[in-house]
């Protein structure tokens, strides 16, 4: 059995230590990864996948753990990803999500990962997706993604996630401004969390009338739910929301889904390998230096001078299937 | 496609002393070496320490201690790492620990402790030169 196929037969087994590998591999190897991915994939899809974003601060490690125990109580078994920034200076990243989780830490049924977004945009890292595929192949019946502390423009997790938590929380400066662009479209479910404070009543009237700006035709109309994460206050009523979702989108919409989310996922995938396999092809035959330079003295623009290598590479590969 | 090794490493707090300034001190030092750390928190088990040493599947972790409960808690935490198979990560250590106690937690696995006013630059250079190369 080579290397790789033992840490794929560990993570169906739920092995914690082959599924803790599997996920570095996602993170450091991509050849691998890919590899490892295929392997399991076939066992993917019986997970329920929750993300949970909203600006930073406003109680998303809180609110996993307790989402997380009230999962646990009814006997499920739960991963969790928990992202964090990686500085774009030094590479490094501090990953404190798990600091809220640690209780968590020693139960069985929870397998609990820190992931640094490694510059890639949009509010997780390139290897949350697969992350997510190893932990659904091993078996966890719920999968809870935690962003980094997301603003309007860090919506990637719509790619992952099935049912989609937008938290936003009282008192964290100006308010629903900041997450109305793209938040408020992608939200399955808000959560005003830190609803033990003042003003969290003028927080859910603010969501209220930016969802009554939203006039598209819908058939699940987003509820608010106030939380309160450090008590777990609206936790059940908040499960009771998530668990509706599942089900509602299990009527159809789930299909439609994720063919939207396969049409993203293949187009991402074919996106580089092309680039991956002509660009190093064009490296090793020198050619690409040479463009480069027709491009800086403006002998042809980057798109047409993408399109005539492109059409280089297809032709000959045509005439050498023919051969 | 372009993959990355980093270093990832965990900063832990044994027993129940909540003096953490050391650790956040270490802990953002590594970070501004370009490694990738988790950090515990206050008050961890050994248990709990070697779980997430599992699950972040981490290349080293730094314990930071100021309680004088370190010879309870290290050697459970060294067995515990030998039980879960963790046997290729590198173990070291600092905050008040008495000079006489170094021998023994070398002994039993640790790699290095480092005391009060250690600087930062000398921690990171460590953890670059030993870190485990791992595949
Ligand atoms: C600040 C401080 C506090 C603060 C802590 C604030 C905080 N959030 O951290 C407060 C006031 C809360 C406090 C309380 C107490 N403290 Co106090 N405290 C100190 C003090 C003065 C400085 C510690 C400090 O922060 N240093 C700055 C940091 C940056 O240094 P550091 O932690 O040593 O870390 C460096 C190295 O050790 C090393 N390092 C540390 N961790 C790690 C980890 C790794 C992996 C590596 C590689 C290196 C490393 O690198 C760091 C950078 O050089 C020390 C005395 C001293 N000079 O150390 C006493 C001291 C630690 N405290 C002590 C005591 C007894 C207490 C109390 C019990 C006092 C009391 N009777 O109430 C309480 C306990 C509270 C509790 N619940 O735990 C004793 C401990 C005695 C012992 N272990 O034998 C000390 C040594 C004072 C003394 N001489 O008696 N304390
Ligand atoms: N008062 C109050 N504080 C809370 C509540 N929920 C969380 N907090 C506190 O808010 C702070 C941030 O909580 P986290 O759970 O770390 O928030 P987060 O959204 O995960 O933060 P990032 O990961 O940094 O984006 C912590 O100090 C929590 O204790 C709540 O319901 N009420
Ligand atoms: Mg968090």
């Amino acid at each position: 059995m080579s290397k790789l196929e033992e840490i794929a037969n560990g993570v169906l087994a739920g092995n914690r230590r082959s599924i803790a590998r599997a996920i570095t591999i996602t993170e450091n190897t991509p050849e691998e990864a890919q590899k490892l991915i295929a392997l399991i994939y076939p066992h993917t899809g019986k997970a329920h996948i929750i993300g949970l974003t909203g600006p930073g601060g406003a109680g998303k490690s809180t609110l996993t753990e307790k989402i997380v125990r009230e999962y646990r109580r009814v006997g499920k078994t739960v991963g969790v990803i928990a992202v964090d920034p990686t500085s774009p200076f030094t590479g490094g990243a501090f990953l404190g999500d798990r600091i809220r989780m640690q209780e968590l830490s020693t139960d069985e049924g929870v397998f609990i990962r820190s992931m640094a977004t490694r510059n890639n945009p949009g509010g997780i890292a390139k290897a949350t997706k697969d992350a997510v595929k190893i932990l659904d192949a091993a078996g966890k019946d719920v999968i809870i993604v935690e962003t980094v502390g997301a603003g309007q423009s860090e919506v990637e997790i719509i790619k992952v996630a099935q049912t989609i938590i937008v938290v936003h929380a009282p008192g964290l400066g100006d308010d629903i401004q900041a997450i109305k662009a793209g938040m408020m479209e992608i939200a399955d479910i808000f959560v005003v969390n830190k609803a033990d404070r003042e003003n969290a009543e003028k927080t859910v009237m603010d969501i209220q009338a930016v969802l009554q700006l939203d006039t598209r035709e819908k058939t699940w109309i987003p509820p608010i739910i106030k939380t309160v994460a450090v008590t777990g206050e609206g936790i059940p009523q908040l499960i009771e929301k998530i668990e509706e979702h599942r089900v509602f989108l299990q009527k159809g919409l789930l299909h439609k889904r994720s063919l939207e989310k396969a049409e993203a996922e293949l187009i991402e995938a074919i996106k580089e390998q092309v680039t991956g396999s002509i660009i190093g092809k064009l490296k090793r035959e020198r050619r690409f230096e040479k463009v480069l330079q027709q491009i800086v003295d403006r002998e042809i623009d980057p798109a047409s001078a993408a399109e005539r290598l492109l059409n280089q590479e297809l032709e000959k590969n045509s005439q050498n299937d023919e051969a | 496609m372009q993959g990355e090794r980093k270093i990832r490493v965990l900063i832990a707090k044994p027993g129940l002393d909540s003096h953490d300034r050391g650790a956040k001190v270490v802990a953002r030092a590594l970070r501004d070496a370009g490694m990738e750390v988790i950090y515990t928190g206050l008050r961890q088990t050994p248990e709990q320490i070697v779980e997430t040493a599992l699950q972040e599947d981490v290349d080293v972790i730094g314990l930071s201690i100021l309680s004088g409960a370190h010879m309870a808690l290290f050697p459970r935490i060294m067995e515990l790492l030998k039980e879960k198979g963790l046997t290729d990560v590198m173990v070291f250590a600092g905050g008040i620990i008495p000079e006489e106690d170094v021998p023994e937690l070398k002994r039993i696995g640790i790699k290095e402790v480092f005391g009060p006013g250690t600087p930062t630059e000398n921690i990171i250079k460590y953890v670059l030169e030993n870190a485990p190369k791992r595949s």
